[in-house]
């Protein structure tokens, strides 16, 4: 996957990507380990909160009141950042982001910019579009520094380079950094880091940061993290540029008391961020902080998922990635088999309505329906209910020859009358006949269902159905 | 009481063995036993795959055969998840007032086996006797979108001679999921094999669960890998007795 671009328009569908990816044993291990790490923290920090299924509650309440009034807050918003100093941008797609970031960093007068890690800026592959502006961005954020360095894509939305162990780390270190002697200690490592970021920060005169939530009613704007890294972004530089999906509003300073809880336990099972920074556009006396701040509101789509009574609670997403910690599918494949950003449950339902669902159609089906996901989210967003949404959706898109339509058809067709499925029952004995071992089982199946026989045997269907049976036996007793 | 079994359509066609084993207990625990012969499919499959509209009659279908049942037993933890998380959403989307009052009026009397045993009728020992070691999966739609919790195991630990052992990473999915095995037939195995190796580790002689769709998902790797392992439903487990024919 190294250096290619996670573009739902040209990534492979799920199980193709997914078909190499379980063969990468390595890559297996490290997000099963990690994982299985921060999911036993999450449990820890979780189990000691009494009323977490009412603060659960209360912040899906806090988010679907949000998108509910999304324009009152919005508005609101930019009139107190404004006020406060900053300047808001509008953008109503990826492109035209793209364009005002650039633009803003070219105003700004350097050729370089320091970046906190942010989702959103991966979303419209803001790196690729500021190098082919002559403009190098420097990743600050350690993991996606490592993930920088080594040309990689992020595979996890809290935790980019979770699919990598140490020892690979220390390769591209080494590599990159030009450190032959780099010793494989988390000191060494976080050491290593911390000298080649420093320069950066006391040089860079432009830092770009994503947003965790925007205060609308003080027009603040919240980060959340864990090194200080990103502390280091948003205070150093002379400019600073956010950048935020529409749907990271909320309403009042008091809604983070709930989901600054919510958040941190969640992600990576602290009890709170070692770092949370809120700025409110720019001191007005000139010593603190950057002495401009733009922030771009970015829709791309989310307008449009807003509209879908059904598909809208995906917006509440507060982005903490437990979902797909928790995620069996995603703890076997890793982040990269979703050719999006925006990899796991949650990815499997962002990234089909933010995209053209034509690009993604295979992701609403890259999950068991377990519920694990929706058991873990903290705002109770309904992940299985979205899949089976777009699933939906993805079916009314097919044409009507179509094989699996057509079979499903007839299948349904079939459960419609007692005598059809009875007759599908003798049939189905009939057929599988010649399948048969001579202990009853089957290994191999043809066409749609030979994913099955792949790694599992089918025992033969009995030769008397439960209601032959009980036809037989004279029904009630 | 009277109670109408749904024994859905693959236990019907596939596993026999489970219906029959539902009659069994239900019959020495005293209650009467009936199976609308006009019963189906309860459209599970169709409506995680995308394809609702063809869930919809189904629905009409359950509905007809079963209103104004007392009770409405399911060995199937799935089929009844679909029922209660999604039937009243369906009949609402057809707009079908009666439906949806029928609906309404059902669904508190449909119970997954065990849970009819434990929550309705407040048992944990059905006089069964089993005497081998069994391990025990909890299937996701139980355990999560019924909330069995630790119903089945009060039922199984009352058994008679059972050797209860524990599995690790009970509460992950087995990778069954329906047309998601096949769609995503990698995935599916990998997340098998982990449940799989888990069902080897307890030395079980079987494993058990309250939902067909999962054993036979874990059933046919540990045939393919000819561990001599087997699986079983739990109305099985409850409907052996001793010097019975189980």
């Amino acid at each position: 996957m190294s250096g290619v671009a996670l573009d739902p328009k040209t990534a492979p569908t799920f199980p193709m990507a997914a078909k190499v990816l379980v063969g990468d044993t390595q890559m297996r291990k490290n997000v099963r380990h990690a994982t299985d790490i921060i999911q036993a923290k999450r449990a820890r920090v979780v189990g000691e909160m009494p009323d977490w299924q009412e603060l659960r509650e209360t912040g899906r309440r806090v988010r679907e009141h949000t998108m509910k009034f999304l324009d009152v807050y919005l508005e609101e918003f930019e009139r107190k950042c404004t006020a406060a100093g900053g300047v808001v941008h509008w953008a109503k797609d990826a492109d035209e982001a793209r364009q005002i970031v650039i633009g803003l960093v070219k105003a700004s007068g350097s050729h370089e910019v320091i970046k906190i890690k942010s989702m959103t800026t991966e979303e419209i592959q803001l790196n690729k579009a500021l190098e082919g502006a002559g403009i190098t961005p420097y990743e600050t954020d350690l993991a996606e520094l490592i993930i920088q360095l080594g040309g990689d894509q992020p595979s996890h939305i809290v935790v980019p380079a979770l699919h990598k162990n140490r020892q690979q780390i220390r390769e591209i270190f080494k590599r990159e950094m030009n450190l032959p002697n780099l010793g494989d200690t988390p000191q060494d490592l976080a050491d290593a880091a911390r000298l080649f970021l420093r320069k950066k920060f006391l040089t860079v005169k432009t830092g770009v940061s994503g947003a965790n939530f925007l205060i609308a009613e003080t027009g603040g704007v919240c980060v959340v993290e864990s090194e200080g890294n990103g502390r280091m972004c948003l205070t150093l530089p002379e400019t600073l540029i956010t950048i935020a999906g529409i749907d990271k509003v909320v309403p009042r300073l008091a809604d983070l008391e709930v989901l600054l809880q919510l958040l941190p336990r969640s992600a990576t099972g602290e009890r709170m961020n070692p770092y949370n920074s809120i700025w409110n556009g720019v001191d007005p006396r000139g010593v603190d902080g950057p002495k401009a701040f733009h922030i771009v509101l970015m829709d791309n789509a989310r307008t449009k998922v807003l509209e879908d009574s059904e598909g809208r609670q995906t917006l509440n997403c507060i982005r903490c990635g437990a979902c797909q910690n928790a995620c069996p599918v995603y703890r076997q494949t890793g982040g990269h088999a979703y050719g999006s950003v925006y990899a796991g449950p949650i990815g499997a339902i962002l990234t089909p309505q933010l995209q053209e669902m034509h690009y993604a159609q295979t992701l609403p089906y890259a999950s068991s329906l377990c519920g694990a996901c929706y058991e873990v989210c903290p705002v109770k967003i309904n992940i299985p209910e979205v899949l089976v949404h777009l699933r939906n959706r993805v079916v009314e898109q097919k044409g009507f020859f179509d094989p699996e339509a057509a079979a499903m058809k007839t299948v349904g067709m079939i459960f419609r009358s007692e005598r059809r499925f009875r007759a599908a029952q003798r049939f189905g004995r009939m057929a599988e006949t010649p399948l048969v071992d001579k202990d009853g089982w089957i290994g191999w199946l043809p066409g749609l269902l030979g994913g099955w026989t792949q790694v599992r045997d089918l025992r033969e269907m009995p030769k008397e159905t439960f209601r032959d049976w009980w036809e037989k036996r004279g029904g009630a007793s | 009481m009277q109670v109408a079994l749904f024994i859905t359509c693959y236990n019907d066609t596939l596993f026999p063995e489970t219906g029959k084993a539902v009659v069994r207990v239900l019959e020495r625990l005293g209650h009467t036993v009936v199976f609308p012969a006009g019963q189906t499919c309860c459209g599970q499959m169709h409506y995680n795959t995308g394809y609702q509209a063809e869930a919809m009659p189904l629905l009409e279908r359950f509905v007809a055969q079963f209103k104004g049942s007392e009770a409405v037993v399911v060995p199937s933890s799935s089929c009844v998840a679909m029922m209660r998380d999604h039937y009243p959403k369906m009949a609402a989307h057809i707009g079908n007032a009666d439906l949806t009052r029928e609906v309404e009026a059902l669904l508190p009397n449909v119970y997954e086996f065990s849970e009819f045993l434990t929550k309705r009728l407040g048992l944990e020992d059905v006089g069964a006797f089993y005497p081998h070691r069994v391990t025990y999966h909890a299937s996701c739609h139980g355990l999560r979108n019924l909330g069995l919790g630790d119903g089945p195991l009060k039922l199984l630990k009352a058994v008679r001679g059972i050797d209860l052992v524990e599995l690790q990473g009970l509460e992950e999915c087995c990778g069954f999921g329906g047309t998601f095995a096949v769609k995503n037939a990698e995935v599916s195995s990998a997340m098998l094999a982990d449940k799989t190796r888990a069902v080897l580790n307890t030395r079980a002689e079987a494993c058990t669960a309250c939902d067909n769709s999962c054993l036979m998902h874990i059933q046919g790797s540990l045939h393919r890998q000819r561990t001599g392992v087997h699986t079983v439903h739990l109305a099985e487990i409850l409907a052996s007795e001793a010097g019975g024919a189980a």
